[in-house]
């Protein structure tokens, strides 16, 4: 399914020749997030990585999820932001049904396949599994 | 700085095919060998050798192919009997590698020796496979496991061990070189000291193996383990190396084809050794490799060896502190060619993703030290690691990438 706003992250890369200015686009988005409050940094809201960790909350407003999320290494929390760039704000079906393709298409692929040293790969998987339930809790108040 | 005239690393780099790649554009430069060292052409060739010729089950069967394959297969103990200074060549028994080696020792002798109340000793610096399996073993005794406490630069509190050992200390293991500092431990003076206790003593020599001298009967050990893939070999084999008179009185580890005598519906015998402890088809191709990877190093001689990668050390050591926001972990007087350290403000993770972008391979984490990571205060270092092929051009790369990697994480 092609998706405008990974489209556009997409056109952003293009841009960019040398690894050096891609890592340092990523470098700079990680470090523009606001990232999450201490007080959200807790196991709950934890996604184990083996060298790097994520935090990840959510938040349904109406029929739209909203995430935040931090990391501990920038580069991870700056694939973070485009993440939630892709993810934050749209409904649980788009959200179950998108898939993150412009990670590959960006470079990028390795960290998501990384899956033992950052928790970039679950934290997709856990994006879905919350629209998920936000589905579910819709449809009952629904019916 | 004379022995650093005799031997030629540029060609032993020609050596090592995987050497001669470029990666994300850029030439290697492979500085993760505490991880894994790289495989020079004849042990390849031994590996591609065995499958085309001579491939064959081992031990058994009486046609010219099992002849072959056997006598490989048996040829890699003598030299690895050489190798480590062991007097019996049944004292070698091969294994998948060292977790496996002492996993086997825990559950043999282990079980054996240690009762209700008794220690078990290790030091703070055990990687995970030298201290998981001690912890699965204290916790089925109800033994305790204690813990030889480090200093700030990383070497043992000798003191302390000492103050540690008591008649109950059953079992002292400890690491001969630490994967994540780079120490270099006093084996001997440990030895001693654990056997006038009555305590058996393991060397895990993961890190040393292909950089000290080792002379398990001069050093009385016990037990001593490696692994293959550490000493530029093939990974899925290494060794344990046990006195005999204790390989004798222990029971074997696995069941099965290989390490019986006689079997009958109602029991066994075992094996004589080392077969007792090698059950199964064992990994013929890869012991038969191995003694490729020994010959490798006897070749160019542990002293010549040792003379390059210090000067590499240091060379390392001396680039590092120029940066006024590098640390290093693990200061110790003596070392092997492992420099670990943390940039101040930047995640390892990070740092690694970028070295890896500029064709540097190093590594980053925890090392599998969680426990010495977390009495050090730290989430992980960043690790590079040298071996025999490696060169100060290399570190100069390393140097100047970690220059531009830092300008553009902070």
């Amino acid at each position: 399914m092609n998706d405008s706003i990974q489209d556009t992250i997409i056109d952003d890369f293009s841009l960019m020749e040398e690894w050096d200015d891609k890592y340092a686009y990523i470098i700079e988005l990680g470090k523009k997030i606001p990232g999450l409050a201490e007080e959200f940094k807790l196991d709950a809201h934890l996604i184990r990585g083996c060298q790097s960790k994520v935090w990840m909350v959510s938040r349904l407003e109406g029929r739209q999820v909203f995430f935040e999320a931090d990391s501990d290494a920038i580069i991870v929390k700056g694939l973070i932001s485009l993440l939630l760039k892709t993810y934050s704000g749209r409904t649980p079906d788009e959200i179950i049904q998108v898939e993150p393709y412009f990670i590959e298409k960006i470079g990028m692929r390795q960290h998501l396949s990384m899956t033992r040293s950052n928790g970039l790969s679950s934290m997709v998987k856990n994006m879905k599994l919350h629209a998920l339930a936000y589905k579910s809790k819709l449809d009952s108040l629904s019916n | 700085m004379q022995q650093m005239e005799v031997i030629d690393i540029k060609a032993i780099r020609e050596q090592f095919p995987v050497l001669h790649q470029q990666v994300h554009g850029k030439p290697l430069v492979y500085l993760d060998n505490a991880a894994t060292t790289q495989k020079p052409a004849s042990v390849i060739e031994a590996l591609v050798a065995y499958y085309k010729n001579d491939n064959a089950n081992i031990h058994r069967g009486i046609h010219t192919l099992a002849e072959r394959a056997t006598m490989a297969f048996e040829t890699t103990r003598d030299e690895v009997r050489q190798f480590i200074g062991a007097r019996h060549r049944e004292e070698v028994i091969f294994t998948r590698g060292t977790t496996e080696g002492i996993n086997l020792i825990a559950a043999t002798i282990g079980k054996q020796r240690v009762r209700k109340g008794d220690e078990i000793l290790v030091s703070a610096m055990e990687h995970h496979s030298n201290m998981v399996p001690w912890q699965m073993l204290a916790t089925e005794k109800e033994a305790t496991l204690k813990i030889i406490p480090i200093n700030e630069a990383g070497e043992l509190d000798i003191q302390a061990f000492h103050s540690l050992l008591s008649e109950k200390t059953k079992i002292v293991s400890v690491v001969h070189a630490s994967n994540a500092l780079g120490t270099v431990n006093p084996i001997q003076h440990i030895t001693e000291a654990a056997h006038q206790v009555g305590a058996i003593v393991v060397v895990d020599g993961a890190q040393s193996a292909s950089h000290l001298d080792i002379n398990v009967e001069e050093w009385k050990l016990d037990f001593f383990v490696f692994s293959g893939h550490k000493i530029y070999g093939p990974t899925g084999i290494g060794v344990m190396y046990g006195r005999k008179e204790l390989l004798l009185e222990m029971p074997p580890y696995m069941g099965g084809g290989e390490m019986i005598g006689e079997v009958r519906y109602d029991g066994f015998t075992t094996n004589e050794l080392p077969y007792k402890f090698e059950a199964g088809t064992p990994n013929i191709a890869d012991t038969i490799a191995l003694a490729e990877s020994i010959r490798f190093i006897n070749k160019i001689g542990k002293e010549s060896i040792r003379a390059h990668e210090d000067d590499l050390l240091q060379y390392a050591t001396e680039r590092l502190l120029q940066f006024p926001e590098i640390k290093l972990i693990g200061t110790a007087k003596n070392k092997v060619s492992i420099c670990s350290f943390i940039v101040e403000g930047v995640h390892h993770q990070d740092l690694g993703i970028l070295l890896d972008q500029a064709g540097i391979a190093i590594r980053t984490g925890h090392h599998c030290t969680m426990p010495l990571m977390h009495r050090m205060g730290l989430k992980g270092t960043s690790r590079a690691s040298f071996a025999i092929y490696n060169t100060r051009e290399e570190i100069d790369a390393l140097e100047l990438a970690l220059k531009k990697s830092i300008k553009m994480l902070k």
